[in-house]
This record gives C-alpha cells, sequence and structure tokens, in this order.
C-alpha cells in the first residue's frame, strides 16, 4: 500500500477507479475504497486524478517513510505536487507540463 | 454469470504500449477493418506507462545507423538476439517518435528545433502524460472499439488451430466475454511477481514492473500451443533502494558512477552490460562492500531541482524521499538495489518466437511489446513500432487467409456455453472451506522462486538440484490451486493470474535448466555451469506439449543466416 484514501473529503465521483492500473479502487457507499491495500502499486495515478486531494501517497514504513502525505493537483498547464510531512510543513512542486525533463 | 459476445476482424487484447499503436495504425491504415482492443484496466493508465516514463530509451540520433542500435543490443545479450527482428525494430524508431511527437509527447529540443539526447539513443521527454495521450487517440478511431476492465484469459482457435478470437471476464458487468476474430494480435506486457519482492508485506507491490501485468500473453499462447524464447534471459533492474525508482536518469542523465561503501568506484572491474551493472552491484555487496550507491554527491543546486520533476515525472516516491528525509541527491549519494526477476521481452529477449510480421507459430495470433521474444532493448518506442508492425500482419493476414473466406472453417471450437460453464465452476462454492488462499498460494509460489530458482536470497544464483526442487514445488502449487474458488470477477481475475504465473514460472524453470551456462551474469547465473559455453550459443525455446514443456535448442539468426531461419 502506498496510498491512503481520507475518506471525508471523497464525494465518490469514481475518476480514481477508473485509472487504477490494478483494477484495486471501488466505491462502496458512494466513497472510493481499495481492495487490498498491499496489492497499489504506487503509480499515483488515483493520486493526480483526484479533483478532491482525497488520496494521497506516502512511503510504506518498510520503504523508509517519515509520515509525509503527498497530493497532485492537476490543471492543463501544469501538475502541482503539494507534500504535507510529518510535521505539517507543506512545500509545493510545480511542474510545467510542456518542459521536458532536463536528464 | 451472462456472456457478452463480439466480434471484429482484428482483436487487440492488452492496451499498453503496443497495443495502442496497434489500434492507432490500424486505424489510419486500414480503416475498412474493425477492430476490437480489450484492455484489463482502463485505457488511460494502463501498464507500464501508468505513472509516466523518463525518457525515450531507443531512438536512433544523428550519426548513427540503424545496425548501430542492433549491434548495442547483441552486445548487451550476448548475440542471444533475433538481429533480423532487431534491425527491422530500430528501423522504425523514428518515425514512431515523430508519430508520438503529433500526438502531444513533449520532447526536448534545442534551439534549431533538433531533439536533445541523453547518450546516443536516448531521447529526453516529458513522460508523464504518455499514456493518456495514447488512449486519446485510439479513443479516436473510428473502427476500434475499446471495452476496458476486461481480463483476457484464453485464445479461441478453430478446429484447425488458427486463433480465433479470446475470451475473458469483464470485472465490471460480472460477466464473460467472448471475442472471435479473424486474427488476434497479443499485447498483454511481461511478467511480474513470480519471485518474492524486495518488500514482501505492506509494500510488496512497490515494484520495477506493473504487478499487474501478470504474464496472461505468455500463458495463453503458451496454452494454445505457440513457441517461446529465451524466457531464461531474465531481467533484473537495478533501482534506487526501496522507492524502486529508475536509476538511468541519475547514471546516464548526470553522469553518476557506481560507488561501494568505501567510495571505490568499482564498475570498470565487472563490464559495463545491462547484466553486469547488476552483477557488480550484487558481487560488491557479496564482498562486504556495500552498500552501493550512484555518486550523485555534490551535483548543482539546479541539477537536483531538475532531477526532482523529472522524478515527478515518472516516479514521485524517490522525490517524496529525497524531501522527507532531507536529503537530496546533491547531499547524498542515491543507494542502488537489484530488485526481484521478471520476465519481460521489452528489455531482454523472452517472449513469443515471431517472424518478421511479428506473427506467432500459431497462425493468425501475433505478438508485439514485452510479450514478443528475440528483440531486447526495444523500450516504450520499440513497443510502438512492434506494435504497428503487428497490426500490418494481422491485417495482410486477414485479407489473405484462405481460411477466413469459409465463414464454417473459421469457428471457435470453444463455444460460449463450454466457457461460461468452465467459469460458473470456478464460481461455484466449494463443498468445504478451501485450505488456501489465493494470496497464500502466490506467496508460496514467490519462496520457492526466490529460494529455489534464483531470486534475492540467493543474490540470483541458482544450481541444476535447486531448479529441480523449484519445479516440484510449482507442480504442487499448480495442484492446489485448482482447487481455488472465486466468489466475483475481481476473486476469478486472481485465480487467473496466479495460474499464469505459475505457467511462466514452470516454463521458466525450464529454461534455465536447459541453457547449462552462464552467458549473463544475475540474469541467469547458474552455479553448476558458471562459464560461458559456445556451445550454447542458441536460442532455447520452449513449448506446451501434450502438457509438457518441450525443449527446443534453435541456431542463432544473425546476419549470415537470416534468410534461412527467419522463416521458420
Ligand atoms: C516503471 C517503468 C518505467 C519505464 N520507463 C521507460 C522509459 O523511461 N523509457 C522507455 O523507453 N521505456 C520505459 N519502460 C519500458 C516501456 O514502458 C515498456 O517496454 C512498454 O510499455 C511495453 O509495452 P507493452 O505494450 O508491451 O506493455 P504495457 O505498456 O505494459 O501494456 C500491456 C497492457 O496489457 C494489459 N493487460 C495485461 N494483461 C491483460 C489481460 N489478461 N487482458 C487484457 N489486457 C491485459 C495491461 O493492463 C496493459 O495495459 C518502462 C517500463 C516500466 C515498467
Ligand atoms: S497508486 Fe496506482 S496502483 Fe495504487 S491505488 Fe492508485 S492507481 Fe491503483
Ligand atoms: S477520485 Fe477522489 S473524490 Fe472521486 S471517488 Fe476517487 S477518491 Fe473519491
Amino acid at each position: 500500500m502506498s496510498i491512503r484514501i481520507e475518506s471525508a473529503k471523497c464525494v465518490g465521483c469514481g475518476r480514481c477507479t477508473d485509472v487504477c492500473p490494478g483494477n484495486l479502487l471501488f466505491l462502496q457507499q458512494r466513497k472510493a475504497v481499495i481492495r487490498d491495500s498491499r496489492d497499489c502499486w504506487g503509480c499515483t495515478a488515483c493520486v493526480k486524478e483526484c479533483p478532491q486531494d482525497a488520496i494521497c501517497f506516502t512511503l510504506e514504513a518498510t520503504l523508509g517513510g517519515a509520515g509525509g502525505r503527498l497530493y497532485a493537483q492537476d490543471s492543463a498547464a501544469t501538475l502541482t505536487w503539494v507534500l504535507r510531512l510529518a510535521d505539517g510543513a507543506e512545500q509545493r512542486i510545480t511542474v510545467n507540463k510542456q518542459q521536458a525533463n532536463a536528464y | 454469470m451472462k456472456t457478452i459476445e463480439k466480434s471484429a476482424d482484428i482483436l487487440i487484447v492488452g492496451g499498453g504500449a503496443a497495443g495502442c499503436f496497434a489500434a492507432i495504425t490500424l486505424a489510419k491504415a486500414h480503416p475498412d477493418l474493425s477492430v476490437l482492443l480489450l484492455e484489463k484496466a482502463g485505457l488511460k493508465r494502463s501498464g507500464c506507462l501508468a505513472a509516466g516514463v523518463n525518457a525515450l530509451n531507443a531512438y536512433i540520433t544523428p550519426g548513427h545507423v540503424s545496425q548501430d542500435y542492433v549491434n548495442y543490443a547483441a552486445r548487451d545479450a550476448a548475440g542471444i538476439v533475433r538481429e533480423d527482428l532487431l534491425l527491422q525494430m530500430s528501423e522504425g524508431l523514428n518515425a514512431v517518435t515523430q508519430d508520438m511527437e503529433k500526438l502531444g509527447l513533449v520532447i526536448l529540443k534545442d534551439k534549431a528545433g533538433n531533439y536533445v539526447s541523453r547518450g546516443w539513443r536516448n531521447l529526453k521527454i516529458n513522460g508523464e502524460n504518455i499514456k493518456p495521450l495514447l488512449a486519446k487517440a485510439v479513443r479516436q478511431g473510428k473502427n476500434v472499439e475499446v471495452l476496458e476492465h476486461v481480463n483476457v484469459v484464453d485464445l479461441l482457435q478453430d478446429a484447425a488451430g488458427h486463433a480465433a478470437g479470446a475470451w475473458g471476464i469483464a470485472l465490471r458487468e460480472e460477466a464473460a466475454v467472448y471475442a472471435r476474430a479473424k486474427a488476434v494480435i497479443c499485447a498483454t506486457g511481461g511478467a511480474a511477481g513470480l519471485y518474492r519482492p524486495n518488500h514482501p508485506g505492506e509494500a510488496r507491490h512497490t515494484m520495477w514492473y506493473p504487478p499487474f501485468n501478470t504474464g496472461a500473453g505468455y500463458a495463453l499462447g503458451l496454452r494454445a500451443g505457440a513457441e517461446m524464447t529465451s524466457f531464461e534471459m531474465r531481467f533484473i533492474a537495478l533501482r534506487c533502494k526501496d522507492t524502486i525508482a529508475p536509476t538511468g536518469t541519475l547514471a546516464q542523465g548526470v553522469g553518476a558512477a557506481q560507488v561501494n561503501a568505501r567510495g571505490e568506484k568499482y564498475q570498470a572491474k565487472y563490464g559495463n552490460t545491462t547484466s553486469e551493472r547488476l552483477y557488480a552491484v550484487v558481487s560488491e555487496n557479496l564482498a562486504g562492500r556495500g552498500p552501493c550507491y550512484l555518486e550523485t554527491q555534490g551535483i548543482s543546486e539546479e541539477a537536483e531541482t531538475s532531477l526532482e520533476k523529472a522524478y515527478l515525472n515518472m516516479a514521485p516516491a524517490q522525490t517524496m524521499k529525497w524531501r522527507e528525509t532531507g536529503l537530496g541527491p546533491r547531499t547524498a549519494n542515491v543507494e542502488v538495489e537489484g530488485t526481484e526477476p521478471y520476465v519481460v521481452g521489452g528489455h531482454t529477449a523472452s517472449g513469443y518466437w515471431v517472424d518478421k510480421e511479428r506473427q506467432t507459430t500459431v497462425p493468425g495470433l501475433f505478438a508485439a511489446g514485452d510479450v514478443a521474444g528475440g528483440c531486447p532493448q526495444k523500450y516504450v518506442t520499440g513497443a510502438f513500432v512492434e506494435g504497428k508492425i503487428a497490426a500490418e500482419g494481422a491485417a495482410k493476414y486477414v485479407r489473405q487467409a484462405a481460411h477466413i473466406a469459409d465463414a464454417a472453417q473459421a469457428v471457435p471450437v470453444q463455444t460460449p456455453a463450454a466457457l461460461a460453464a468452465s467459469v460458473a465452476e470456478l464460481l461455484t462454492p466449494p463443498g468445504a472451506p478451501p485450505l488456501f488462499t489465493v494470496d497464500a498460494l502466490e506467496e508460496a509460489m514467490q519462496q520457492v522462486m526466490d529460494e529455489y530458482a534464483g531470486g534475492i536470497a540467493t543474490a540470483y544464483r541458482y544450481t541444476e538440484r535447486q531448479l529441480a526442487l523449484a519445479d516440484k514445488h510449482i507442480a504442487r502449487i499448480t495442484r492446489l490451486a485448482a482447487q481455488l474458488r472465486a466468489q466475483d470477477t475481481y476473486g476469478l481475475l486472481k485465480i487467473f493470474e496466479l495460474r499464469e504465473r505459475l505457467l511462466v514460472c514452470r516454463v521458466l524453470i525450464a529454461h534455465l535448466l536447459a541453457r547449462k551456462e552462464t552467458r549473463w551474469h544475475s540474469f541467469a547465473e547458474n552455479l553448476d555451469h558458471p562459464h560461458q559455453d559456445a556451445a550454447f550459443a542458441k536460442y532455447v525455446n520452449s513449448r506446451l506439449h501434450d502438457g509438457r514443456v518441450e525443449i527446443i535448442l534453435r541456431d542463432l539468426v544473425n546476419r549470415s543466416n537470416q534468410v534461412k531461419e527467419a522463416a521458420q
């Protein structure tokens, strides 16, 4: 598992369930749920797709995770990643979609 | 359970890089043919490309020719490649790159408008949205029907053995899908999840290759009698520790060298092929000089910022790790590790034995991308090229094959009713509660492969005795798997995935046993035969015959004997 669903924010639009490459997400009583948390690949497709910031990516404890939550805000021109660290500090990185990787 | 019946001229199984490109080709060049694409997940983010890719790894840059790429790939695989397929693939790389750019992929260009390369065969891109772009293009094809969330299980064949369609399960409809077609293109990718992963438990699916590419295409081909090649050329990726994020961006991108815990650069001792770079890390660790790192310390601030963004475009976990620890690549070297082994024909040469039209040994069944063999280092652009070639091959076949004109002949032997009954049986609650779950058997399989067939536990090495044990245990687990029953279509999916993995494991073990040499360190490290042996300058091929794995050794197809062998 490397995502967490924050159910209170989920509006049940179902977009995340359409894009998961493993068919892991589905709606139950109008909320997104994951079938088996261990089966998540961590591709972040659902994180980017969710319009409500209701899904975040996290590094598991066995992967050296330190308790941060990573959200993504998608727009036509940019993809902004919002990292909320365990101490509450927030960092943002905006990637311009028209800009290629330098490396 | 109801059955959805479909028919089309050409059926594409799997809508990843190769499958999408096949569909796009058929929409453009053959609008009169009807095309059906069955995809296991949603087209927008399925398969290898879900998170995005970081570069186009295969491109012929100015000053180089296609043959250079063939030579590079042949050297990397110590000669066990199909040079005919490689050359044809290389010749198509640049055209598909332009096609992909037209579909909206951002490729880095200099002021004069020329592509900027990374090394002599990579292009720099923003690959985050490569899959959504492909999906959009496929949906524009007027002759292409796409059914998503359909997991294909097996091929349909007519009485003479020609491919006549495929069947699967519609995960959302709780239905079986029975799709007839005159030709089938298999593009289901490679196989992950055969071996115990780096991090069993909560993060068991934090792996390089998609855990949802379970070898379905290999399994359906094997069951239909198709010949496979080079499964024993396993692929093991060298990746950033824990996150399993790619290392190429650091190694080729910022030129970071491998160093051990003492700060020594050791690579030159081991050689520089893909398997040797991995073997170097394995050996340094075994010698007590680990951990090993990519030496990024001291890169510029600007480089660090660019790397953070590059990783967000393909493997966000790595950027997150840098930020969470406060130790970015400028401050700390990046530790590396090897993954568990995969069978994947886009990186090594494992997969269907195909001809130059990518037709398999089952007439009417074509293969492209990671599922197709003989043509390693094809990566995403090579998968596009193969999708295109297979599409053309299938179109030609549909127009020409004599048996197709005779509607009475081209009928699948398997009837919808018989399939529905076989699925219904799997959904029938067992008399007594089953002893084992799919998960338990999957774990057992992965443990066997790890310990006895050269997994992480043995530093990828194995002996023939161990392989014999692996074979015995895989047979045992296969027998246990026959008792599994499901409650819904997702449960069925899990059973089918386990079954195809078990079959791939079985054939892989037979291949490892058959290559009595060590031609590639780590990828196939045979402790009973630790050196390369000229007698094995051959392809190890296999097929299922009367339920047994039959091994066939074939002579190499290289420049001198290309014409003779390629026709087989
Ligand atoms: C993490 C990662 C990063 C990579 N980065 C790069 C890179 O930077 N540059 C590069 O050039 N190459 C890269 N590659 C390689 C490249 O992505 C692959 O070689 C290419 O995608 C292979 O195409 P494919 O169509 O064979 O497989 P895929 O693209 O994986 O497509 C297979 C499709 O088949 C579907 N499928 C599977 N089973 C079934 C079934 N039973 N029924 C129906 N559908 C099914 C899957 O859902 C998937 O959509 C990367 C690969 C990975 C895994
Ligand atoms: S991160 Fe990817 S694999 Fe995991 S639930 Fe989201 S879409 Fe599915
Ligand atoms: S995309 Fe977000 S809001 Fe929509 S169902 Fe999924 S989690 Fe809920």
